[in-house]
């Protein structure tokens, strides 16, 4: 049953895909290191008799974070991309696939273990309102993190979360309040307060802005750039809003059926998506049309993303691709690197009109 | 706490209080004579006249009202129309004896429920999960005296380890308890389930597993106090069906509390320790229910407070 997935990615046997070669980052300091990330959910039995029929909402990625990147990982909803960010903070197990944090192996890690790891790999939520305990003033929650960890002595954790909490904009009498009583970006930054108290290097943003308003939004997004600059954090940056990923993102991972598709630097992803779907994506946002003169060559996909219960054989694309073709619908095409830079997993990437 | 958040509970509750009362008084007068209840058959109408006169019951039933008012207002539920004994006095005897049972039985419903109901969320679809249902569909489906007579066979008349009825030590409490806590702790699991998986899924307990809490700091300090508010008004709810309880399980194994001397009184049409009886348990239940709309203020910040302007 594993070998279904593990052609896509799987790096180990150490052929073409070297991120720190073709990815065009600084190769040293890899802060994570995933390989082969797997993740089928069993799903219950459709008929009496019979197999249990699994839905594979993640497989077989692969990926490096250097220290102080964003890398974006980018699709509709339902391509696995927030799957990736609870495999990588371990809220869910991996089915196959290894985790390396800072060199260590964290798929041996026991529950200890990796309770005292996640002081340095923090969560930043969608949704904030439900991401603060109701029950809680703001500023005990924020002191939780130094609680839990036995960071600092009990009298100054308040204190730190109140410094925290002002570094994030919200000082004053806010830091006593209830989560109700604040606005919904006062809220997404209250969350943020609490993932970067206990000084984590890695933070995964699963739809950090999503639920916010626009003109929120950009304030929010400017405070987790300041932020990352002030302290040299790495960001794992889950969204499906490609404006707000064009302004945060080094690297631009694009998932579809839970694999990745294209894999870019930013600007190369944005003037010149190489992989059908990207180019789907991007064609689709007005901004993206027009900006630097090139004009992204738009492609309309036909129909519906199909149930990754039952992904097409070959290119997961294939069935609503316009230039799918017999290998297409045999083959499934491996990530591999392009002249331009980034990856593509399309066995036509050069030759597309 | 908010002063007008408890002045309106209060002023709420009075108003309940009064229309119990007035719709007892009103329901007992119109159902029936008492004096052909207590009285033999063939005493003359001159005698039932007598005592018509005695218990104030040949007056029109709006003075009757206003005069039972006046003085319940200062304490004086009347006598009782068997023994002449103040009503009060011989309610009041048999709380402590109801009080004993509900204690316990609280007590033990909650000990077995709220737990259950916790490690059933928590370990969701596992064998425990299944047994706590199980348990819980057993428990409220079971009716009282049922669970009750069952009991009395098996541990009174089949292995003779347990007295069958009466009051006294111990073990005179151990089938009562077990019959009232039954339904209780089920349905207080069930609830506690139900909105601990609720509050589990909240991202606010992904957070905090991001962060590291451990399992017991994430149920303890995060999932319970939030899944409270939801099992504190099922124990309030539950309150009076344990009151109802009480009135037949203590019967069935005739534990002497207010519960047998109510339906004894309802026999009897001894309408002055009826009307006492009713008056009491609604007193319970109105001040349980705003001990429960306290608890709500106490434990959600967002009841307490308001929104407080952003």
């Amino acid at each position: 049953m594993s070998t279904a997935f593990v052609e896509s990615v799987d790096v180990s046997g150490g052929e073409i895909i070297r991120p720190e070669t073709t990815l065009d980052t600084a190769p040293t300091d890899s802060i994570l290191k995933v390989r082969g990330l797997t993740k089928r959910f069993p799903m219950p039995r459709d008929r009496f008799f019979g197999p249990r029929p699994t839905l594979t909402a993640v497989a077989g990625i692969s990926f490096e974070l250097v220290a102080g990147e964003t890398l974006a990982l980018v699709g509709e909803s339902g391509c696995g991309k927030s799957t990736v960010g609870n495999l990588v903070l371990n809220l869910i197990a991996p089915t196959e696939g290894t985790i390396a944090f800072e060199g260590e192996d964290l798929s041996r890690a026991d529950a200890a273990r990796w309770r005292a790891r996640r002081r340095d790999m923090q969560l930043i939520f969608q949704d904030s309102g439900s991401a603060l305990d109701p029950r809680l003033t703001i500023d005990r929650q924020v002191a939780e993190g130094l609680d839990i960890h036995a960071i600092g002595t009990v009298s100054d954790r308040l204190d730190r979360a109140h410094r925290m909490l002002e570094a994030v904009g919200l000082g004053g009498d806010l830091v006593g309040r209830y989560p109700h009583e604040l606005s919904g970006g006062q809220q997404q930054r209250a969350v943020i307060a609490r993932a970067l108290v206990v000084e984590p290097k890695l933070v995964v943003c699963d739809e950090p802005v999503a639920a916010l308003d626009v003109s929120v939004q950009a304030q929010v997004v400017n405070l987790l750039q300041d932020l990352q600059q002030a302290y040299g954090l790495t960001y794992l940056f889950i969204s499906h809003d490609l404006s707000v990923v064009r302004h945060v993102a080094d690297r631009v991972a694009v998932m579809y059926l839970g694999r990745f598709v294209e894999v870019a630097r930013r600007d190369v992803l944005f003037a010149r998506p190489a992989h059908p779907y990207s180019r789907a994506l991007i064609g689709a946002v007005p901004a993206a049309r027009s900006r630097h003169g090139r004009k992204v060559h738009p492609v309309a996909l036909a129909g519906e993303p199909p149930s990754p219960m039952f992904p097409p054989i070959g290119c997961a694309l294939n069935p609503r691709c316009p230039f799918a073709t017999d290998r297409c619908r045999r083959e499934t095409p491996e990530l591999r690197s392009l002249a331009g830079g980034g990856l593509v997993a399309c066995h036509h990437a050069e030759g597309l009109p | 706490m908010n002063l007008r958040y408890v002045v309106t509970k209060l002023l709420r509750a009075i108003f309940t209080l009064w229309l119990v009362v007035s719709f007892v008084f009103i329901v007992l007068r119109i159902t029936g004579d008492p004096t052909e209840q207590l009285l033999p058959d063939d005493v003359g109408e001159q005698t039932r006249d007598y005592y018509r006169t005695l218990w104030g019951l040949d007056r029109p039933i709006w003075e009757q009202y206003l005069l039972y008012f006046k003085a319940a207002v200062q304490g004086d539920f009347g006598v009782s129309f068997r023994n002449s004994e103040p009503a009060l006095d011989l309610i009041w005897q048999r709380v402590p004896k109801t009080l004993e049972l509900g204690l316990a039985t609280f007590a033990t419903a909650l000990a077995l429920g709220v737990p259950l109901g916790v490690m059933a969320a928590v370990w969701r679809d596992s064998w425990i999960d299944r047994l706590t249902m199980s348990f819980a569909v057993f428990g409220f489906s079971m009716p009282n005296f049922f669970l009750g007579i069952l009991l009395i066979l098996l541990f009174a008349m089949n292995l003779r380890i347990l007295p069958s009825s009466g009051y006294g030590s111990w073990e005179h409490m151990v089938m009562p308890v077990f019959t009232l806590a039954t339904a209780f702790a089920g349905a207080i699991a069930r609830f506690t389930r139900s909105a601990m998986l609720d509050v589990l899924s909240r991202d606010y307990i992904r957070t905090a597993e991001a962060e590291g809490a451990s399992l017991r700091r994430r149920v303890w300090l995060h999932a319970f106090p939030n899944a409270a508010v939801p099992v504190v008004t099922i124990i309030g709810f539950s309150l009076g069906g344990m009151i109802g309880g009480a009135v037949v399980t203590e019967n069935v194994f005739a534990w002497p509390g207010v519960g047998r001397l109510l339906t004894s009184s309802v026999a009897d049409r001894d309408l002055a320790i009826v009307q006492g009886i009713v008056v009491l348990v609604a007193i319970t239940m109105v001040t349980a229910n705003f001990l429960v709309d306290l608890a709500y203020g106490w434990l959600d910040p967002r009841i307490r407070l308001g929104p407080r302007g952003q």
